[in-house]
């Protein structure tokens, strides 16, 4: 069997919070040596949790991404806001603010194909981790920066999380309940999970350049413009007409009816979409009121649109009563586009998911058994699936310093001693 | 100059939002992109607006014009077997073969995977479907709105007394198009090395389901800690620093603000500096929820006196950015001086600005370029590639293939 695609790329990953570590962990999936670079004596508090979560951290939402909400002696390898994208990673610890830290970075970076950072322009710089110095060491290396508004512009060391770049390019205007307060508008990071997939993308047609020429570069991504793609009809309405859309909530501008609506059980919804008058025909004869489609409120997409309060209590009316996997059964059945809102206690039920095997079993250090979602895409020829778990803080150091780089027994202990190289952050308790 | 994918040639056999954006990424970077259109109609997103001054256009779809940059067109009627005839001879000229019809199609036609492998060993065929080639809702309809709502991350989005809410426009499909390109140009990247080609079955739901913005993580905590994560779980603060969305001056502003290290900076901001060591804040209160109404109370005089412009500059230390309409977007200093906003001709719809390149490779520029028209690139392909001649165009076009 032919070996996985980005088998022998190695990937120096310098990323935190969301878009990084999933572009990483896509390239980790298909085959690439990710190599995830942690301070020893920082962590990154979004993604392996605060060193030592407080009571009011485990009482909250938050509380729930520990295994059995229960941190344990070392709570940043419980966590599964980092074992989720973790995955197929291994983990180096290192401490920038010491020469050995960025000594080690470079030995790492002269072995690496691809470095990727989405941290805010300045930060890696600061400790002297820039392009042209790992260009010095590694000729040909791929560097993704990708920090929230690009590295050059007004912007360029702005901090920004997926939110707020979001909110600049106009989705948060865009994506509100039409008849509420934007401060209603609920917190999302689409952005980080758009910047991911990008990143990965660049990534790879970059080393596909470098293989062809032998010529590597350095790659610019701004977080905030790769998501204006994602508002392409918005964006192009206002460039032809000058048009600044609003929300329209979960309608559609073009097709109608198109809503989610409350089903039988606590908070159960379905979702509808009707997408011409064939499909609003057969959505009369499915809920039964056939009468329905002679209707002249409702007779094309247009009526339909500005009827459409109305048919919001139709369909609210009809489905309050059904279980919404059925509502899905009974529409789909007829030709019509519906399905359930599935929540999290549905997915691990989900028939499809199931029977296409989605959730892959996964066992880790600290954390334990448990099922792990697999990925959008399956290859026919080199199936692909969580190649090793989230690393615990520092697992692989062992092998990274004395195997890869090189490192000698008396240097190894030295970073040890120093508390350089360890699987348990510096000052842990005080963070 | 060279782009990063001058030497692919993909036969993109997709249509609407979600294979035409994987396939435009594929374009702009310098992949030669032979788009099969259907004759006389095309592409469904040549008839989805927004268009100029609303008035329907098959070469003035907004949302085709953009999707479509640096495509050649070409028409044929694969339900004809002169059309199919002519696909099968440009397989073995293409390196990725795109489609995204219903389940079972392209095998109907001959062109499954193990058929055209046979033309072609070392092709990649992304097939991109709202579930995937098999399983219990392979045949089901979908909509971007039901690809949310089943991608599971749906449920937690948006106020918990309320139906939960989906993303603006088509960015669901957006976020497929863009990871099947992943999984296309990985498989690609793989192809090379070994000579062996590969089938990526893409699922729409899937794709979405094993996202991050909640989905991922949160199906961890599920598993981790038996606890499904609600609405009200997210859009709350995680500190006494301001979160989420604030009305200011002249509309309004979103923070991301949580770390303890930024308070200082927040009470400098709001003209309180005297509150950066105050305990009643700071240190296990900083996390305290219930402070929440009091923070806001002094922060609101400040943020309702300060305008989305002056926010971008005063509150970017803390994250803090206005939440700006698509007019401010096109007005944006940063953008613009980025050049990000790229102006591209068309001979039907003119001149406008598009969005420009996602990411830009130092050394390998990425491509302006313009959407084609429909069967614009008849000729070229079927003569250049394929050898008809003009007078076989004027036949085919008769037969009603091309």
């Amino acid at each position: 069997m032919a070996r996985l695609p980005l088998h022998g790329i190695r990937v120096l990953d310098f990323t935190v919070v969301w878009a990084g570590p999933w572009a990483s962990m896509l390239l980790g999936d298909l085959g690439a040596e990710v190599i995830r670079v942690e301070s020893i004596n920082r962590a990154d508090q979004v993604s392996r949790g605060a060193p030592r979560p407080s009571p009011t951290i485990l009482e909250q939402a938050r509380g729930a991404y520990y295994v059995d909400r229960t941190p344990g002696e070392r709570p940043w390898n419980r966590y599964g806001y980092f074992n989720f994208p973790g995955r197929s990673k291994c983990s180096i610890t290192l401490d920038l603010t010491r020469p050995d830290g960025l000594e080690a970075v470079l030995r790492l970076a002269a072995v690496s194909d691809v470095l990727l950072d989405n941290n805010r322009t300045s930060t890696l710089a600061r400790f002297g981790i820039t392009y042209e110095a790992m260009r010095a060491v590694r000729p040909d290396i791929v560097y993704l920066a990708m920090p929230a508004f690009g590295t050059t512009g007004p912007y360029a060391r702005y901090r920004g999380f997926g939110a707020n770049t979001e909110a600049i390019v106009g989705h948060t205007w865009l994506r509100g309940y039409p008849d509420a307060d934007p401060s209603m508008t609920y917190v999302i990071f689409h952005a980080d999970a758009a910047a991911g997939v990008s990143a990965a993308f660049a990534l790879i047609a970059a080393l596909h350049y470098r293989r062809r020429t032998g010529v590597g570069q350095f790659i610019d991504m701004s977080q905030a413009e790769n998501m204006v793609h994602h508002l392409t009809p918005a964006f192009m309405d206002y460039s032809m007409n000058r048009r600044s859309q609003e929300s329209i909530g979960n309608r559609h501008v073009s097709i109608a009816p198109q809503g989610v609506y409350r089903c039988l059980g606590e908070d159960d919804w379905v979702a509808i979409s009707v997408r011409s008058n064939a499909e609003w025909h057969s959505l009369c004869r499915a809920i039964g009121q056939p009468s329905l489609a002679s209707d002249p409120r409702f007779g094309t997409t247009s009526n339909r649109i500005r009827n459409h309060d109305e048919l919001d209590r139709i369909l609210s009316a009809w489905a309050q009563d059904k279980d919404k996997y059925a509502v899905m059964e009974t529409l789909q059945a007829a030709g019509v586009p519906s399905g359930p809102v599935i929540a999290y206690q549905d997915a691990h039920y989900d028939p499809h998911l199931h029977a296409r095997g989605f959730f892959e079993l996964v066992s880790e250090p600290e954390a334990g058994i448990h099922l792990h979602p697999g990925r959008g895409f399956r290859f026919s020829e080199t199936p692909l699936h969580v190649r090793s778990p989230a690393p615990t803080l520092g697992q692989h150091n062992d092998y990274l310093y004395r195997d890869l780089m090189g490192y000698s027994d008396g240097d190894y202990q030295r970073l040890v001693d120093e508390q350089q190289i360890g699987e348990v952050y510096v000052g842990a308790a005080a963070q | 100059m060279e782009s990063l994918l001058s030497d692919v040639t993909v036969l993109d056999l997709t249509q609407a939002v979600a294979g035409p954006y994987c396939a435009k990424l594929l374009a702009d970077y310098g992949a030669e992109v032979i788009k099969i259109e259907r004759p006389g109609t095309g592409d469904v997103a040549r008839r989805i607006g927004p268009f100029p001054n609303d008035v329907p256009h098959s070469e003035k779809s907004g949302v085709f014009l953009a999707l479509n940059t640096n495509k050649k067109s070409v028409t044929v009627n694969l339900k004809t077997e002169t059309g199919r005839r002519i696909l099968r001879d440009l397989v073995p000229q293409v390196d990725i073969l795109l489609e995204s019809y219903r389940p079972g199609v392209m095998a109907k036609w001959g062109f499954g995977f193990d058929d055209v492998r046979r033309i072609k060993p070392d092709i990649v065929v992304t097939s991109i479907s709202s579930f995937g080639q098999w399983g219990p809702y392979r045949d089901y309809e979908m909509t971007e709105l039901i690809a949310y709502a089943m991608g599971v991350g749906m449920h937690c989005t948006g106020v918990p007394d309320r139906e939960p809410l989906k993303l603006a426009g088509t960015a669901t499909l957006f976020q497929a198009g863009n990871t099947a390109a992943v999984a296309a140009i990985g498989a690609y990247f793989g192809s090379q090395a070994d000579g062996v080609g590969q089938h990526v079955d893409y699922s729409i739901m899937e794709g979405q389901a094993s996202s991050v913005d909640r989905n991922g993580a949160s199906l961890m905590a599920m598993a981790y800690a038996g606890e499904p994560t609600f609405r009200r779980a997210f859009g709350r603060r995680f500190s006494v620093l301001p979160f989420g969305a604030y009305p200011c001056a002249d509309g309004y502003a979103h923070f991301t603000s949580a770390q303890q290290a930024w308070w200082p900076i927040f009470c400098s901001m709001i003209g309180m500096p005297e509150l950066s060591e105050d305990p009643r804040y700071t240190g296990e209160n900083f996390q305290n929820l219930d402070l929440a109404e009091e923070i806001d109370e002094l922060f609101l005089p400040w943020i309702l006196s300060h305008a989305k412009r002056e926010i971008m500059e005063l509150c970017n230390e803390i994250a803090g950015s206005p939440i700006n309409t698509m007019e401010d977007l096109f007005a944006d200093p940063h953008f613009r001086q980025r050049e990000f906003f790229v102006e591209v001709d068309h001979p039907a719809a003119g001149p406008m600005e598009y969005p420009g390149p996602p990411f830009r490779p130092a050394a390998t520029p990425w491509k302006k370029g313009r959407a084609p028209l429909l069967g614009e690139h008849n000729e070229e392909v079927l003569t250049g590639r394929l050898g008809f001649t003009r007078t076989d165009l004027v036949k085919l076009a008769r037969m009603g293939v091309i």
